[in-house]
């Protein structure tokens, strides 16, 4: 990514990239330096680097929204691809990689949201209008679905990766069919949430008689966006959590575990990832009335400081032994999982209450990995299994995606490697 | 009915009436220059002159034939300037105008039937009206005698449903109930405009105001839906409203015609039918009781592909991309309902699955189809108006 470090104050938070995220994976230690945005060249006004306001460069040979730094909202979309023509999809993606880049940039859709004819709807919808970009990041990823239900159509039999599997069924998992899948996903992660919805709404509405939403998701994170806070964001139940994600600007640590290299193939994946998806949600009412100590026992960890069973400091290095057998933290560290690691990028949700008063929240699960079969899949067997938070949690949609490499300059667009034969 | 809309279309009507149409008076029929005598007979309308000045014009009507007539000054689209109703045989009467140059018709309406017996006129001088592409003009005339043939249709179907909820034929009201909505669903867009019919006979319960009494002032078909699919009788209130209904449409029917209907207003009244389906239709909230809501649905669509086919013409020459995708989504959309007719109806049947039958997944499905129409849709007024 062409991000560069500006500022001396990291953001741990926007660093480790919360994902509530201990759920899977909840280990100690920090990671390195951060990195902090700056605008996009040509972006329009200029934006202090360092404020939550700036714009993300679109291009680059990754994606942004995977190592960027974790904004502190999140509209996630999964599309059902309508159109059986080629040509047609191939044209929604160039129009949606030139939309995307406007509103990365901060600008509107088209030709803006007024001025133009009185008789025709304006392109973009408007309420972003004033809104800084809000470090904006609009990440794109390609379903199984895709290559199954449309390969033959789109020319795109034998291309899905073999990395893109079909995820197995996992104890315990309850998943709804229509919040999960899809045969293309949107990633909008922003400073501010008007900022995400607005981007998903002006893509869904560009692709309607193309793509059709099938589910989305809205999750937040931070509390505040502003103030550097050095302290891991807890997740839902109250803890501390994802305190050793990978780094957005280790390159070492992400060249390992979440970019596809020249040689995992296909090519057109190269400098890509693949991402996981899951809507966690958690029984907070039962999870209340639990002990102190259960809590703590369940995670491994104790609730204020967050340090890890027999330690003292967040950050010291867990001794795994000292934990229950079931313990979360312990199940889901790369030690006990053979190395497997994933960088997570979820999001809490809270969509209201279920109807029956229970509050319907969670965790918004999102990882990438280089490589699923040794990501995700791992790490959430053993923790499927045995893991005592399972009695307080359910996964209850799920969705796998290919996330191509990223746009490289103004004439490429998302997807051209994979429709074009050309890397 | 719909959450509230406001009735512009009426606002405006009324405002352009104002302008335009002096008033009807009673004469002698003398007059200078802007006098045109109309001698109306059951087969004749003939006008003394086919060419005025603009400014004020008056019509002084003499009836030489047996039946009541109505004579009509009306613009090249159809829509009325002035008008005079019941002018018996053997009487004169006269009407008056206020008029800009311009192209006028005359029609006479002997037995006040039909679409009339028509003359071309001229208004000449003065100020012009802005020019409006001649093939714009006819297709407002054609929509507003689609509108106009859509309500004719209409009393005669929902007089079959009327008709068994007075014999207290519950069966036979209920057969009847959909397909005696089917003209007003085509063209609701219109009705809706003048404010005051919509929610008198198509307004649902969650629909009135919390000053008003559901018992007394819920009118209308769905109040009727609901007696014959929930309550399951009809009493003497249903036969009373059943009545009420046929008067209430019997007024549509009579002022239909005098919608103001534009270019752009037919554009966007065929872009309201599809937000119809999708805020009502797709969620079953149109038909809670009977679930007929496929119908209204198709009603719906086919009203809009009406209002599609006659701007066509221009819409595909500003912008033939935007006609293509019409064409494919209309087409795309009328197949996917298609799936859901029951047994094995043809293009043009009515017999669809009841709405309650429909699936979570089949429902998205169809909504998905009308968002991909409407979309398109949304920018068929700009395309009527572009350029040129």
């Amino acid at each position: 990514m062409s991000e560069e470090t500006s500022t001396g104050a990291p953001s741990r938070r926007s660093l480790l990239g919360w994902g509530g995220a201990g759920l899977v994976l909840g280990a100690a230690a920090a990671g390195g330096a951060v990195a902090v945005t700056r605008e996009e060249s040509g972006a329009g006004d200029a934006v202090p680097a360092a404020s939550t306001g700036a714009a993300v460069d679109f291009h680059g040979p990754h994606q942004a929204g995977i190592a960027t730094p974790v904004q502190d909202r999140l509209h996630f979309a999964a599309f059902d691809v309508k159109t059986e023509d080629r040509e047609e999809f191939v044209a929604l993606l160039k129009e949606w990689t030139r939309a995307a880049a406007r509103m990365t940039a901060g600008h509107a859709v088209g030709e803006g949201a007024f001025g133009g004819l009185a008789e025709a709807p304006p392109d973009d919808t408007g309420e972003a209008l004033g809104l800084r970009p809000s470090r904006l990041t609009l990440t794109l990823g390609f379903g199984p679905s895709l290559f199954e239900k449309h390969g033959e159509r789109f020319g795109l039999a034998g291309r899905r990766p073999k990395a893109l599997v079909d995820l197995p069924k996992f104890p315990g998992d309850n998943l709804d069919r229509a919040r999960s899948d899809g045969d293309l996903c949107v990633q909008a992660c922003a400073d501010d949430p008007q900022v995400a919805v607005h981007a998903i709404r002006n893509l869904a509405r560009i692709g309607f008689g193309r793509v059709a939403i099938r589910w989305s998701q809205l999750g937040f994170g931070k509390t505040s966006s502003t103030t550097p806070d050095a302290q891991t964001p807890r997740n839902l139940m109250g803890f501390k959590d994802g305190t050793r994600n990978i780094a957005g600007t280790d390159e070492a640590r992400l060249a390992r575990h979440v970019w596809v290299g020249e040689k995992d193939g296909p090519d057109w994946m190269t400098g890509g990832s693949y991402l996981v998806a899951r809507r966690i949600r958690m029984n907070v009412e039962t999870w209340d009335r639990t002990s102190l100590r259960e809590q703590e026992d369940v995670f491994g960890r104790d609730k204020g400081e967050g340090a890890a069973v027999g330690k003292a400091e967040e950050r010291d290095e867990p001794f795994l032994k000292a934990m229950k057998p079931d313990a979360h933290v312990r199940l889901a560290h790369p030690d006990s999982n053979g190395g497997a690691t994933i960088l997570r990028r979820g999001y809490s949700f809270t969509d209201g209450t279920d109807g029956l008063g229970r509050l319907d929240a969670g965790l918004f699960f999102l990882a990438y990995q280089r490589d699923v079969r040794e990501g995700f899949i791992p790490v959430q067997r053993s923790l499927a299994a045995t893991d005592a938070l399972n009695e307080y949690i359910q996964h209850v949609g799920s969705a796998v995606f290919a996330i191509p490499p990223g746009v490289r300059d103004k004439d490429d667009w998302w997807g051209r490697a994979l429709f074009t034969g050309k890397a | 009915m719909h959450r509230a809309r406001l009735p512009l279309a009426a606002a405006t009507a009324a405002a352009a009436l104002a302008a335009l149409t002096g008033c009807t008076e009673k004469s002698d029929g003398k007059g200078g220059d802007g006098t045109v005598k109309v001698t109306a007979s059951d087969d004749k309308c003939e006008v003394s002159k086919k060419e005025f000045p603009a400014g004020h014009v008056k019509l002084a009507v003499e009836n030489k034939g047996s039946k009541v007539t109505e004579v009509y000054l009306l613009f090249p689209d159809d829509r009325i300037v002035s008008e005079r109703e019941n002018i018996g045989p053997g009487t004169r009467q006269t009407l008056t105008a206020e008029v800009k140059a311009g192209d006028y018709r005359i029609a006479c309406k002997p037995g006040m039937k039909g679409k009339g017996i028509r003359q071309d006129v001229k208004a000449t001088g003065g100020g012009r009206t802005a020019k409006r592409d001649p093939r714009l003009d006819k297709a407002v005339a054609e929509y507003r005698s689609y509108v106009q043939a859509q309500a004719d249709e209409t009393l005669p179907k929902v007089k079959v449903f009327t008709d068994a909820v007075r014999k207290g034929d519950l069966e036979a009201a209920k057969k009847a109930y959909a397909p005696s909505r089917i003209g007003w669903e085509r063209t609701e867009p219109v009705a809706e405009s003048f404010g005051d019919i919509d929610p008198k006979v198509d307004v649902r319960e969650d629909g009135l105001a919390d000053d008003q009494d559901p018992a007394k002032d819920w009118t209308g078909w769905h109040r009727l839906e609901r007696a014959l699919w929930q309550d399951k009788k009809i009493g003497q209130r249903e036969k009373d409203l059943a009545t009420r209904l046929d008067k209430d449409l019997a007024h549509w029917r009579k002022r239909v015609g005098k919608a103001v209907i534009t270019p752009t207003s037919m554009a966007n009244g065929a872009k309201e039918l599809l937000d119809e389906v999708a805020t009502g239709k797709v969620t079953g909230e149109e038909e809670r009781y009977s679930h007929t809501d496929l119908v209204d649905f198709k009603a719906n669509v086919e009203g809009a592909e009406k209002a599609y086919a006659l701007l066509k013409p221009v819409a595909s020459e500003n912008d033939p991309a935007l006609a293509k995708e019409l064409d494919k989504q209309f087409a795309a959309l009328d197949e996917l309902l298609g799936r859901h007719r029951a047994g094995k109806g043809t293009a043009d049947s009515y017999d669809f699955t009841a709405y309650d039958k429909v699936g979570k997944a089949d429902r998205k499905e169809l909504l998905d189809g009308v968002n991909a129409l409407a979309e398109p849709l949304s920018k068929l007024a700009a395309a009527v108006v572009a350029s040129k």
